[in-house]
């Protein structure tokens, strides 16, 4: 546990100090969000409409763009192998960085969704739901991503190919949160969607750092 | 004594295995039932198909389109059986290094995502006069094609590292974490939208389909289950033949450079 919070620390510091990084998918998400209005009119109904998914594509999107760096610096400059020297097992080495991710990506995407959402004209009931049904999927989302980040590690274009991973295996995410958010805004219960995602969520937290571990473990044979 | 530590550190079920790891004999077998297997798999198909577009009688409703599921129904089938055999071999090349099982689970990834690219181009060729558009976001449509970006994630990975060996660790997590997901990904889009016709053709319970119409499907996808292996089989053999031949390239050149 000590050696686990000592790598969670070192991320978090990394991740202050590179502040432009952190900033850098924060910004992205504010300005694609901002886009749609543009692209598809003002009109406060269609808009309120599509509120909750703008929101969660964006999220996604935003969230996938850290993670390149997530354990490609590291890599380079021969830390990984120390990380993995160190005596904490490589799945919690991974899981360190999925918390570290969701940290400093998830929880300002998650922050910065509340004004968005009201901009974009969301349905009062379903901003409550939105946020919380992204509570989640944001930590879906860190972990999704540290596999997809461990897997492309040592590839070529491996940013590039990141996508084309994650995405498809982030399906679920985003139809039981905009499933939750749609509900609550046609007057229906939000509470099997939210249940389903923190279903997936307990499933997720001890899987994806063993795939991730794995990865990474042959990523530094 | 030392026999019977050599005994015991050879674990049994790995050893069977590794017995057909052995690329010489892999060549030998395969060659000797790849022919049968082809023959097989285009006969079998031709019966099937014939069968299926000229005498099968057509259906009273959907009339002569609904013929183009002698293709589309064993497409769907092959792409889904396709990523569990993909996902064995991966289990094989985790647990046991098993050497042909990586380059089983590299020819195999691109012959999947032909048949689940044929399976989509079949479904909107069939969607087009039945469902009035050429694609629908209905459930099965859409958990096909997220099947297909698995695919070609797949495929992506694996060509994508300068040390094939990395390629086949990294496809091979990547294909086990896909299959946990894809019962996921189904049941999430089934919940989400459901146009398509429910499933006609169960494991349990009698199928709710004239048997006029199912006998052809019979031949049709046995035919293409068989053709499936038979091109993952030939290019198997390719991959081995061509690793041998750069081994031997290799060899030379250095032994030139010696000289």
């Amino acid at each position: 546990m000590g050696m686990f919070l000592i790598v969670l620390r070192r991320e978090l510091r990394l991740s202050l100090r590179h502040g432009s990084d952190t900033v850098a998918a924060l910004l992205f998400f504010v300005l694609a969000a901002a886009l749609f209005p543009l692209a598809i009119g003002p009109a406060p109904e269609t808009l309120g409409r599509m509120a909750p998914g703008i929101v969660y594509v964006c999220a996604l999107l935003a969230a996938l763009l850290p993670l390149d760096r997530l354990f490609g610096a590291d890599l380079e400059d021969g830390s990984l192998d120390h990380l993995l020297l160190s005596g904490l097992p490589a799945p919690l080495v991974a899981l360190a960085k999925s918390a570290a991710h969701w940290l400093t990506t998830g929880l300002p995407l998650l922050i910065a969704a509340a004004p968005i959402a009201t901009m974009l004209r969301i349905n009062d009931d379903a901003l409550p739901v939105l946020l919380l049904g992204l509570l989640p999927a944001t930590l879906l989302l860190s972990l999704f991503g540290t596999v997809g980040a461990a897997i492309v590690l040592g590839a070529r274009r491996g940013g590039v190919l990141l996508p084309l991973l994650v995405l498809p295996l982030t399906v679920p995410v985003l139809i039981f949160g905009v499933g939750a958010a749609d509900a609550a805004s046609g007057g229906l219960t939000a509470r099997p969607h939210l249940l389903l995602l923190a279903a997936l969520l307990a499933a997720a937290i001890p899987l994806c750092p063993l795939a991730a571990g794995s990865a990474l473990r042959s990523a530094a044979e | 004594m030392d026999a019977n530590i050599a005994a015991a550190s050879t674990p049994g079920s790995g050893r069977n295995l590794h017995r057909f790891a052995n690329p010489g004999q892999f060549l030998r077998l395969s060659g000797a039932v790849l022919p049968w297997v082809s023959i097989a798999a285009i006969v079998l198909t031709v019966i099937g198909l014939v069968w299926g577009l000229a005498f099968a009688p057509a259906d009273w409703q959907q009339g002569d389109s609904s013929r183009i599921m002698y293709l589309h129904v064993p497409s769907a089938m092959l792409a889904y059986m396709g990523y569990a055999s993909l996902a064995l071999c991966s289990v094989l090349s985790l647990v046991w290094r098993h050497p042909l099982a990586d380059l089983a689970a590299v020819e195999i990834g691109p012959v999947g995502a032909g048949a689940t690219a044929l399976c989509l181009a079949t479904g909107s060729l069939w969607g087009k006069p039945m469902w009035g558009a050429w694609w629908v976001w209905d459930a099965r449509l859409t958990s096909v094609l997220v099947l297909f970006f698995l695919y070609l994630g797949h495929v992506a990975l694996v060509r994508a590292f300068d040390d094939p060996q990395r390629g086949y660790r990294a496809g091979a997590i990547l294909a086990l974490v896909g299959v946990v997901d894809l019962p996921i990904i189904k049941y999430s889009v089934d919940w989400w939208n459901t146009l398509h016709q429910g499933s006609s053709i169960t494991l349990t319970g009698a199928p709710t389909m004239y048997a006029g119409i199912l006998y052809p499907l019979i031949p049709c996808t046995l035919g293409l289950v068989l053709g499936f292996s038979a091109i993952v089989l030939a290019r198997t053999r390719a991959a081995v033949m061509e690793r041998r031949i750069r081994g031997l390239l290799q060899a030379r050149a250095r032994n030139e450079a010696a000289a």
